[in-house]
């Protein structure tokens, strides 16, 4: 009987202490959104941590969206042939990077290469009880401290995935046209056919804004909320890692439902 | 530590790639610049059947896109799609022009083809296309082929 009771208990317990978190989580986000007013006044911070969310970032995206695109080529190809229409491969390589693969897989790789480092900066600083310490000296620290890093996330976000994307194009038209030999033309003509501004383009930044907020507030929030010890930081960090990819996944979902249902 | 002009400078060079980026996307991929910010007229037409044709096809004549399908619904009247489709005011057309659905290719996507008339009228927003010519599709086709086979094989036992 004691036995049934404790595994209820601690499973009521899981589930007060997940929404407990949720809970913190949004008034840590309003908070972050109310206080980062001076991160715009001072926006030399932001362009700091633009630089490591950012710019740091740019080769693992780059080599990721030219291998992703070059794979994208192949197999299209491999596929296309059979119909006999190897000449819409510019369209199949262009609207699945621009709609999905490219605010999704530089989403993913953003939460591990960014994501985790913020976490774990963070996560650091409060161990250390930096952060305790600009609270004595009157600075605030979600104004000083994690309004920049969240609007550098936000910021870097978009254009990581478009330049996926746009070296995925590349890569797809490097394997397609100069090793394979699709027709240059056809290949960027039927692209242009196919992909539409609004309903491809910007519906593609819209994600990955998305993104870019769900994985800078995860990240955040995770260092923030991490236990100050050595342990504490490294459980916080797997987190970052694991609940913002599950939640780009779920967003990316949610978000191709609304945008894509077919007209 | 890296001193701040450095910081500034590899900061710009990352924003000056994403714009870049999202401006190939938008230019080269997606072909911004020739249409979409034009202004547009709307003319609509009814159609038996309109096969396979989608929101956003494209309208041409004489194989120039000059507008898109815009919408299309089924007139509970008469039975018939009506689809409504935008034509650039760039490109004027007669009142009689007619309008037929066809594929680019044997298995392409489904266009408006636009052939123009002899009106000296041109069409204004609003208008209805009178003369349209409906989707071929494929099952009716070979349908009738293979009742004409019928029909010449059982003549041909007379």
């Amino acid at each position: 009987m004691s036995a049934l009771t404790d595994v209820l208990e601690s499973l009521g317990a899981r589930v007060t202490r997940s929404i407990h978190r949720l809970g913190f989580a949004s008034r840590f986000l309003l908070l972050t959104l109310r206080n980062s007013g001076m991160c715009f006044r001072r926006f030399s911070l932001v362009v700091r941590e633009i630089y490591f969310a950012g710019v740091l970032s740019l080769i693992i995206i780059l080599v990721s969206g030219l291998f992703v695109g070059m794979v994208l080529g192949l197999q299209g190809y491999d596929t296309l042939v059979r119909y006999g229409s190897s000449s819409a491969l510019g369209v199949l390589v262009a609207l699945s990077l621009v709609r999905e693969l490219g605010p999704v897989v530089a989403g993913l790789l953003f939460a591990s290469r960014a994501g985790s480092a913020i976490t774990a900066e963070i996560g650091l600083m409060k161990a250390t009880e930096q952060l305790a310490a600009m609270e004595m000296m009157a600075v605030d620290p979600i104004a000083r401290v994690i309004a920049p890093r969240f609007w550098a996330g936000v910021i870097s976000m978009p254009l990581l995935a478009a330049m996926f994307s746009a070296m995925g194009v590349f890569g797809g038209y490097l394997v397609g046209v100069r090793l394979i030999g699709v027709d240059e033309g056809s290949f960027w003509s039927q692209m242009q056919a196919a992909v539409d501004f609004e309903e491809d383009i910007l519906n593609g930044v819209i994600k990955s804004v998305v993104f870019g907020v769900a994985v800078t507030w995860i990240a955040v929030f995770e260092g923030y909320d991490a236990p100050p010890t050595a342990e504490g930081v490294s459980g916080a960090t797997t987190r970052t890692v694991v609940t913002s990819s599950l939640a780009i996944l779920a967003l990316d979902f949610m978000l191709t439902a609304f945008m894509f249902r077919g007209a | 530590m890296m001193n701040r002009k450095a910081l500034d400078l590899w900061v710009g060079v990352f924003v000056a790639i994403g714009l870049g980026a999202l401006l190939f996307l938008a230019l080269k991929v997606g072909n911004l610049a020739s249409f979409s910010t034009a202004e547009t007229y709307l003319v609509k037409a009814n159609f038996d059947n309109i096969g396979g044709l989608k929101k956003r096809a494209p309208v041409k004549s004489a194989g120039v896109v000059v507008g898109r399908v815009e919408d299309i619904v089924f007139d509970t009247e008469n039975y018939e799609a009506t689809v409504g489709f935008s034509i650039d005011t760039r490109f004027e057309f007669p009142k009689d022009t007619s309008a037929k659905i066809l594929t680019s290719g044997l298995l392409g996507e489904q266009y408006i083809g636009l052939a123009a008339g002899g009106d000296a009228a041109k069409l204004k927003n609003g208008d209805k296309l009178k003369i349209t010519q409906s989707a071929v599709v494929l099952e009716n086709l070979i349908s009738q082929f293979m009742f004409n086979k019928a029909a010449e094989g059982s003549k041909d036992g007379k």
